[in-house]
């Protein structure tokens, strides 16, 4: 059966209203960015994910962290499982790898800010 | 007394950016006055990417945002004081601060440039009815508590008012084991971001519930139960409507105001933006003393904050490195038809400079619109926008070769597609 599928379109202020179905007919737009967004958003979702990590440091109790691309939307949940199991000690390099490929995505949990000690 | 050339109070984005193009543009006596352990401000607490499409071209988290000015500071060696509070300042631009280091000291500065941001209304601001137990909190106190401390305030939450500070935490609390179960907005519309709707609400299936309103709070020592209700057009609860969630923690997104109480205390006018009223240069009435950032009027992109910034920080530059003063003529600049306030108040005609960029926000949604800025019948510039919103700060740069006459007011205002 084809599904019509709706999304709100996020790449201008406008937000329109679209509508997808399984064909990957999109209606609703206003221009032709929000075909593009409408495929891609049904097709494979994809988020950057921040959080923070535990750290043994005179000047923080959290090390932010983020994933260093994109990772299936699907994924954020078992990333963020990964993410509360980590503790570090500082010194902390900006960009230093955390969690090197995370849940086998080829994408690594890096930090984003240094921590002299 | 202590002197020096240039006193920023304030090390977030404002100040930081405002202390490096100081400096280069030849201030070397500078010191930045910090209240937190940190450099970077807000930044700090902002884990969340979105920061530096524009000023940098990439996106990057709130941190790194943040790390990259502070060592552009640090490159400079530009002096600074962390866990140091102003406690006040003069007309005369002395000012008073404390830390543990050196006690109560005072300064006298040739140039002030006030960048303390902004904070957060709060439950006393909004007049909810009902008790008054823990766990009604603001959202940012809620992020500064989860991504700085590492504690979480509440199980299961709810959320009043769909800024993006507050989206941005229901999505951040729901990522920590929190259930987040709804976000109410007393406006039609939501004041935050599309992209924040979509990856902070619609991904974690939590209701926004547009038209609506907190209307009691009930806990005796911790909250219990909240209810809300939809509004009419008049913000009037309609009798009937009411739901109630039992969650353990209110979370407040409600708006925020410029932290200006330094001027405040100068008798220094006030703009309904609550920040200071300045001219093109981000000076004061006071000559020698600026405002920028977010303690000017709240921004909703990093970006335009360092810009700020960077302007302030220049123009304090030109006034300390100026030894003649020029009499000022100014003419007052108006929030026409359709915008909400409009920063600057005043363009400075004996001291114009380069571009001027005029901000400014619309009072409500619009499609298909012309943004017009005016002198009498001559327009200065003017372009056409699909939609204009209040949560989208508007920047028109007005060039330096267009002519400004000198007696006449400018106005912004929106026009109808012909």
């Amino acid at each position: 059966m084809n599904r019509v599928h709706e999304l709100i379109c996020i790449v201008c202020p406008k937000g329109c209203h679209l509508k997808i179905d399984d064909d990957l007919n999109v209606s609703g737009h206003d221009c032709p960015r929000g075909v593009v967004y409408g495929k891609a958003e049904l097709l494979n979702p994809t988020r950057l994910l921040s959080s923070t990590v535990a750290i043994e440091s005179a000047d923080l109790a959290r090390l932010p962290v983020v994933t260093s691309c994109e990772i299936p939307k699907r994924e954020i949940f078992n990333v963020m499982e990964e993410i509360k199991k980590v503790s570090v000690a500082a010194p902390v390099e900006l960009h230093q790898v955390i969690i090197a490929n995370v849940c086998g995505l080829g994408v690594d949990v890096v930090a984003t800010r240094s921590v002299k000690r | 007394m202590k002197t020096v050339d240039l006193a920023i109070i304030g090390g977030g984005s404002a100040g930081l950016a405002a202390a490096v193009s100081a400096y280069d543009e030849g201030i070397r006596d500078i010191l930045i006055l910090e209240k937190d352990r940190f450099l970077g401000g807000i930044l700090n607490q902002c884990i969340h990417p979105g920061f530096g499409l524009q000023e940098f071209k990439e996106q990057l988290t709130g941190p790194e945002y943040a790390e990259r000015f502070i060592e552009m500071a640090k490159e400079r060696n530009i002096p600074y004081r962390l866990d140091t509070m102003v406690m006040g300042m003069t007309k005369d631009k002395v000012i008073t601060y404390s830390n543990a280091a050196e006690g109560q000291v005072r300064v006298q500065a040739k140039a002030v440039i006030l960048a303390t941001g902004c904070y957060e209304r709060n439950a006393g601001s909004i007049a909810i009815s009902g008790d008054r137990p823990s766990g009604v909190i603001t959202a940012g106190l809620a992020q500064r508590y989860l991504n700085i401390d590492g504690y979480l305030v509440g199980r299961k939450v709810f959320i009043l008012g769909s800024g993006d500070i507050g989206l941005i935490m229901a999505r951040r609390m729901t990522l920590e084991g929190a259930k987040v179960l709804g976000v109410a907005e007393i406006m039609p519309y939501s004041n935050g971001l599309n992209r924040n709707i979509v990856q902070c609400l619609v991904d974690y299936d939590i209701p926004l519930y547009l038209s609506h309103t907190v209307t009691k709070v009930t806990g005796r020592h911790r909250l219990e139960k909240i209810e809300i209700a939809q509004v009419d057009d008049k913000f009037a609860p309609i009798p009937g409507t009411e739901k109630e969630f039992e969650v353990d923690t209110l979370m407040l997104s409600v708006g925020l105001i410029p932290s200006n109480e330094l001027f405040d205390h100068l008798g220094l006018p006030q703009d309904k933006t609550k920040g200071a009223i300045v001219d093109q240069n981000l000076q004061t009435g006071i000559p020698g003393v600026f405002s920028c950032g977010n303690v000017l009027h709240v921004h909703d992109l990093v970006d335009f904050v360092s810009l700020e910034g960077k302007i302030a920080g220049q123009t304090a530059a030109k006034f300390i490195k100026t030894t003649e003063t020029k009499p000022t003529k100014t003419i007052d600049v108006l929030p026409g038809l359709g915008i909400g306030y409009v920063v600057p108040q005043k363009i400075d005609i004996s001291n114009r400079g380069g571009n001027i960029s005029f901000k400014f926000r619309v009072k409500a949604p619009v499609k298909d619109t012309f943004v017009t800025i005016k002198q009498g019948t001559t327009v200065l510039k003017r372009s056409f926008h699909q939609v204009v919103i209040p949560s989208e700060m508007i920047n028109m740069t007005l060039a330096a070769s267009v002519h400004i006459d000198e007696a006449t007011p400018i106005t912004v205002l929106l026009e109808a597609k012909q």
